[in-house]
């Protein structure tokens, strides 16, 4: 490979281009200000978006190690080493990441109505701390782009949160960072007993005293749960999808994965033996997190906190096909994940079609829809089918496959993952209805014009990969699968080198 | 008979005196109209005695400045642990300088005693940095201690700056009570005053003895005190909240750092022996600091006295790493000395920026809207903010990072625990900073921006918390330096 640094370019180029924006763009509201922050705001995403389309051109599926490697000296004094690097997983979170971050500019621009300067700013700089968590390989480096991403997510659930009085943006924020802090001092022990937070050397060889890894996945774990959210920890999410403006939500579909990446990469990966301790625990927790916030989704009377329901049930399979330790949980967990950030950006930025035009959110003030705005009730269709996960969308194969995933561990895992499934078609079918059927009897609703332009380039690219990813999925999985072979094969001879012993 | 070795030690010591006298006389002299001037001399001084102390011959003339050499008998020692000290406390100085710059013309009490008493402060507290002795160390203390109590009362018609001066007085009094009444017991005990010899005598016999053990305990008790530790902190927030803003600002940092640093020599030499003694102690006054600087920050709303809290919180950290001992412990020391001295310092710049309608703001209400009304001062103030509160990439969480990692190698799990969850409270404050700046609404537009003195310190400091994240090995590489001079 040539020594380009092509994965520290696209993960800094993001913040280069917010540095731009505070430098030449005028703040405040000023009209020009904001027609230039946006500009330079999309040149610099959809570069990132070009440049990592050119590395997912440029990756070999075939080839399960680290690609992309760069390693630089950061902190020789602490054998703290800058160490980048891509996988078969992480280059679809990268995608991912440069994919949504346009799409949640554009809705900046119906979306964000006070100092959009400063959100194209704030967004940009957590396009390069998620960007960053991707790509890093080592637990340091990790753990700095991990918590950086407090600080835009801080400001923008703070400013631009619906209530002002900041209590989503405390809770989400001081929640997370209660777990991040756990998770630094499960790093602390990790580097000194294992000598290095190189994350290719610990992924090799995971050594760490039986007794002692426990306590580090427990500390893990909590982190990842609550990112990820699992039930119990999940209580932020709702108040953060209620408050903040789509623009953020886009991208909080990706920044739940941080959870999930995590637990593949540091759970399975390089605690294989705790991972398979507390797996029952995970499964059970995953297990009841779909059926629970199914039920919530179905008694929420906002269609954001539906939403927001949806994305913990749907989080709940991802967690539940990584810790079923199967094939297809793997797989299916992966394509979850793959599946729900575009679905759930896709879901939330059609809510908030109608939100920005009347500014209700309560479902029922709305109602026959389907009349006044086709072309939305069609669009709008078609993720919650994908939602509910009917085949020839992208819902479908994840769901399935983490659900047989389950089935093949447990029976009854697979059975109660089986319910979610029925429920999430009831709190989407529901919701649908309310939205877009029954009569045209509210004046303001029906007085509302179909999506426009601008709207149906945000939700073009994820009505194509919802699609592309249901019919057909080969194109995606053949990227992840090697990896995700190679992943599940060592984590099994991992277990079965332990029982021989 | 004066040695020219002892004289060529304490060099810049010598040189910090001389321009302060030169200066008091001076002040004397010609009165306020002078103040700007001397702030001039003040600065210079402060950089001159840094190059001496890095003066190349005179490091030469020292051994290199590999070894500890001794002055004067055994009263002074300069070693790099010192060195690395003094410089941070004369840039520290400096930027108080700084910060005053303009701060006490506009409140009319503009007096060119103020430069000076900072020099003769400082000049104390570069004795108590390289203080090998408990008599040069009490001399080191007290020189700073009295231009300390004056700076606290600078504003002498102010009441509450009156109070503050008076308070700090009167406690601090009792602390040098404390100190001296565990210094005799140490002396009774061994016979001797010198830090290496008591060392010794307390290696060889009387181990157990629970006079020595007072007397320890009198000391630590004192030093907690002007490290402003729980429970000897109750003085700190109402002196912060009484003093003038730059006086706040000097006390928050310089005399921090050279008690930490006395702190640190008086546990590992002459102390070395009673570490099982002392090291319970170090560890609850850090755990109370931790605990109570976080919770008791949450009810502030007078920016000072949450800064005071902040910096209680801070020193709980401080006395983790300095509990851990050992070269990993006081290199993350003073790494967490260095950066939080210059994050408080930008901070009590940010507030020194504010003003309205002539008054300077102290309520933390006072930051609302100023994300609107001030963008670039408004960036600055969250880049600090979450700093203080340990939020990566900034310089603020590689500070508790390194702390932590050798409390963790040191095997205090379960005090890096409780440290990371009052860190999680204490970030609280901070973040509701950083909430009153972007979310609320301004009331009222802020005067003009100061000169560039107070604009120069939040910007390196700003600046500073971001850089030591991109380059962090000339820092490390000092304190590792600094570190392997006083342990080897």
């Amino acid at each position: 490979m040539d020594s380009f640094p092509l994965l520290s370019v696209i993960t800094f180029l993001p913040l280069a281009g917010a540095v731009l924006v505070a430098l030449l763009a005028r703040g405040g509201d000023c009209k020009t200000g904001v027609k230039i922050s946006l500009g330079i705001g999309f040149v610099a995403s959809l570069a990132t978006l070009g440049l990592s389309a050119y590395m997912l051109h440029l990756f070999d599926p075939a080839n399960t190690a680290f690609q992309f490697v760069e390693r630089a000296v950061w902190i020789p004094a602490f054998n703290i080493a800058y160490i980048k690097g891509i996988d078969g997983i992480s280059v679809w979170f990268v995608m991912l990441t440069a994919l949504l971050t346009p799409v949640g500019l554009l809705s900046i621009i119906g979306g964000v109505r006070t100092r959009a300067k400063e959100f194209v700013i704030a967004l940009l700089v957590l396009e390069t701390m998620l960007l960053g968590v991707f790509t890093s390989l080592d637990l340091i480096l990790f753990y700095v782009f991990f918590e950086g991403v407090l600080i835009p997510m801080f400001i923008i659930v703070g400013a631009w949160g619906q209530t002002k009085t900041g209590y989503a943006a405390y809770k989400s924020v001081l929640y997370t960072l209660l777990g991040s802090l756990l998770m630094l001092v499960a790093i602390f022990v990790t580097a000194l007993n294992a000598g290095t937070t190189d994350m290719t050397a610990l992924i090799g060889n995971p050594n760490l005293p039986p007794h002692m890894a426990l306590w580090l996945f427990l500390a893990f774990f909590v982190s990842f749960a609550i990112k990820t959210p699992i039930w119990p920890f999940h209580t932020w999410l709702p108040y953060v999808y209620e408050e903040t403006p789509a623009a953020f939500v886009v991208m909080s579909g990706v920044m739940l994965k941080m959870g999930s990446y995590g637990f593949i990469r540091i759970g399975v990966q390089m605690l294989p033996h705790a991972s398979t301790d507390f797996a029952p625990l995970v499964i059970w927790l995953s297990l009841i997190g779909i059926v629970y916030a199914s039920l919530a989704a179905l008694a929420q009377t906002e269609m954001k906190r539906v939403i927001a329901y949806s994305s913990v049930a749907h989080m709940g399979y991802i967690t539940l096909g990584i810790f079923s330790f199967t094939d297809q949980g793997f797989d299916g967990a992966m394509f979850v994940a793959l599946s729900h950030s575009l679905v759930a950006a896709a879901l939330f930025l059609g809510v908030s079609v109608p939100f920005e035009r009347l500014g209700i959110t309560k479902t029922a003030r709305y109602g026959g829809m389907a009349n006044n705005m086709p072309r939305y009730a069609a669009l709008f269709m078609v993720f919650t089918l994908a939602s509910v996960g009917l085949p020839g969308t992208s819902g479908f194969i994840g769901e399935f496959l983490t659900t047989q995933g389950a089935y093949l561990a447990n029976s009854w895992y697979g059975v109660i993952a089986a319910t979610g499934m029925v429920l999430g078609a009831a709190y989407m079918l529901v919701l649908y209805r309310g939205l877009f059927f029954g009569p045209s009897d509210k004046p303001d609703v029906a007085a509302m014009k179909d999506v426009n332009v601008r709207e149906m380039a945000m939700f073009a690219p994820l009505l194509v990969l919802v699609l592309w990813l249901g019919i057909h999925p080969a194109d995606f999985r053949h990227i992840y699968a090697p990896t995700l072979d190679k992943v599940i094969s060592d984590y099994q001879a991992h277990i079965q080198g332990d029982t021989n012993d | 008979m004066i040695d020219i070795q002892s004289l060529t030690i304490v060099m810049p010591e010598i040189t910090l005196a001389v321009v302060a006298f030169v200066c008091l006389i001076a002040a004397a002299a010609c009165g306020p109209r002078v103040t700007r001037h001397i702030g001039v001399l003040a600065i210079g001084a402060f950089a001159l005695a840094g190059g001496v102390l890095f003066c190349p011959e005179r490091l030469k003339h020292l051994l290199d400045g590999a070894l500890p050499v001794f002055a004067f008998g055994t009263q002074f020692v300069d070693d790099s642990f010192g060195r690395f000290g003094k410089a941070l406390i004369l840039t520290a100085a400096s930027l108080s300088v700084l910060l005053s710059w303009s701060y006490f013309e506009k409140t009319g009490d503009e007096k060119p005693e103020y430069p000076v008493l900072i020099m003769f402060a400082t000049l104390g507290m570069m004795l108590m940095v390289s203080a090998s002795d408990f008599i040069s160390l009490y001399v080191g203390i007290e020189l700073q201690s009295l231009a300390l109590y004056v700076l606290a009362a600078f504003k002498r018609d102010d009441i509450r700056s009156s109070e503050a001066g008076l308070k700090y007085f009167t406690l601090g009094a009792l602390s040098s009570g404390l100190l001296l009444y565990g210094i005799s017991l140490i002396y009774g005990y061994t016979g001797t005053t010198d830090f290496v010899s008591v060392s010794i005598a307390l290696r060889q016999h009387m181990l157990t003895n629970p006079g020595i053990v007072i007397g320890m305990v009198f000391v630590c008790a004192a030093l907690s005190f002007k490290v402003s530790g729980v429970p000897f902190h109750m003085w700190a927030p109402d002196v912060y909240e009484g003093a003038p803003t730059p006086v706040a600002a000097f006390f928050a940092s310089a005399p921090k750092i050279a008690a930490l640093i006395l702190f640190a020599r008086f546990l590992l030499t002459p102390m070395h022996a009673m570490a099982g003694q002392w090291h319970q102690i170090i560890v609850f006054v850090a755990l109370a600091s931790m605990l109570w600087g976080a919770f008791a920050g949450l009810a502030q709303t007078n920016f000072k006295r949450l800064l005071a809290y902040s910096s209680i919180a801070n020193i709980g950290f401080i006395l983790v790493a300095l509990s851990v001992g050992g070269r990993e412990g006081l290199q993350s020391m003073l790494v967490y000395l260095a950066i939080y001295a210059l994050n408080t310092l930008g901070a009590f710049a940010v507030l020194l920026c504010l003003r309205r309608d002539g008054k300077p703001v102290n309520d933390i209400a006072d930051f609302a809207g100023l994300g609107k009304t001030n963008p670039g001062l408004a960036l600055a103030m969250t880049v600090l903010m979450f700093s203080l509160a340990g939020v990566p990439p900034l310089a603020g969480f590689f500070a508790k990072y390194f702390v932590l990692l050798a409390a963790v190698d040191a095997g205090m799990l379960p005090v890096v625990v409780i440290g990371v969850l009052s860190s999680v409270v204490g970030a609280f404050y901070y973040l509701k900073i950083v909430k009153l700046i972007y979310v609320d609404e301004p009331q009222g537009a802020f005067d003009p921006l100061p000169d560039w003195g107070v604009r120069s310190v939040l910007a390196l400091s700003a600046l500073a918390m971001i850089g030591i994240t991109l380059a962090p090995s000339p820092l490390l590489d000092a304190t590792m330096k600094a570190a392997r001079g006083f342990i080897g």
